[in-house]
């Protein structure tokens, strides 16, 4: 079973990274961009079939090595 | 002083520390390889700067997971000092050792230049040869410097004088332009609740003699070496 985190700056957290890029979508002529925030996506597979233990490990994972909660906020999503 | 220096893969300033404690103590401190036991009977464990396992993931997240930091932890609980220097105080960040996040820099730039930096706590194990409010100068070089914590935890590390050290220009004073990297009110170290835990992102091991252009950072071993000068 696959699993994704996605992995994103917590709201408050300054992200530097989005603000550049949003910067630079300005610069190309597209208008409208109000804001723009930057994360990751971690795809992981896992042997796990059952899908409420695959969710909640991939959580267990989250918290304890793949996002950093001080700054950032996860989501779990199953594929 | 009986001294340890953590050399994981992607450490590059084990040396640069090497120099710093051998030149307070006359002896050199050991050099642990990551996948090593930590030896009993240490006064000290440094976590040097570099960019362990690449920086993937984040800064510090993958050396902070490594055997060693078990034992490191150990140490920790037991009220053994350990300094974090640059990619240390990140390792130290995220094994949980000290509170908060390392952030890019604002400015997204990775800095490479002299800073200011104000000693807000001094009589601790790292600071003693300081007097409160002296400033020094220090070699930084980072691109993940940007100290972060929630206001409740900046709060508490004020309140409970546990900011060591913060940017500030060479007079001394705390102004926006000194503050390279964006951090949180300034901070540039802090320590532990039992003072004995400290991490800071500028290299004071980097001017430790005359002949690397000063001598500011000196304070700081001289402050380690007294302390454990029965050991």
């Amino acid at each position: 079973m696959k699993a994704r985190v996605y992995v994103m700056p917590k709201a408050g957290v300054l992200d530097p990274q989005g603000k550049a890029i949003s910067h630079a979508l300005e610069g190309l002529g597209f208008a409208g961009v109000n804001d723009v925030r930057a994360g990751k996506v971690i795809e992981l597979d896992l042997t796990e079939t059952d899908p409420a233990k695959a969710k909640s490990a991939a959580e267990d994972m989250a918290r304890k090595l793949l996002a950093n909660t001080v700054i950032e906020s996860f989501r779990v999503e199953l594929a | 002083m009986k001294a340890a220096i953590v050399v994981f893969p992607g450490t590059n300033r084990e040396r640069d520390m090497r120099i710093a404690l051998k030149r307070v103590t006359g002896r050199d401190p050991l050099m642990l390889f990551h996948r090593e036991e930590l030896p009993k009977g240490l006064d000290l464990v440094v976590l040097a700067g570099g960019f362990s396992y690449g920086d993937y993931l984040r800064c510090g997240a993958m050396a902070a997971q490594s055997p060693v930091m078990k034992d490191i932890k150990d140490f920790a609980a037991k009220g053994g000092h350990i300094l974090g220097v640059c990619n240390g105080f990140q390792i130290l960040i995220e094994a949980g050792l000290l509170p908060g996040g390392l952030l890019r820099n604002a400015s997204l730039r990775f800095l490479s230049m002299d800073c200011h930096m104000r000693v807000e706590r001094a009589g601790t194990a790292f600071t003693s040869r300081w007097q409160k409010g002296a400033v020094f100068r220090a070699p930084m070089a980072h691109g993940d410097g940007n100290y972060f914590a929630d206001d409740a935890t900046l709060d508490r590390l004020e309140g409970e004088g546990l900011v060591a050290f913060r940017y500030t220009d060479e007079n001394g004073t705390v102004t926006e332009a000194a503050n390279r990297n964006g951090s949180a009110r300034n901070i540039a170290g802090i320590l532990s609740p039992n003072l004995r835990i400290c991490g800071l992102m500028p290299h004071p091991e980097d001017l430790v003699d005359p002949l690397m252009g000063g001598t500011d950072g000196l304070p700081m071993f001289e402050s380690l070496a007294e302390a454990f000068t029965a050991a």
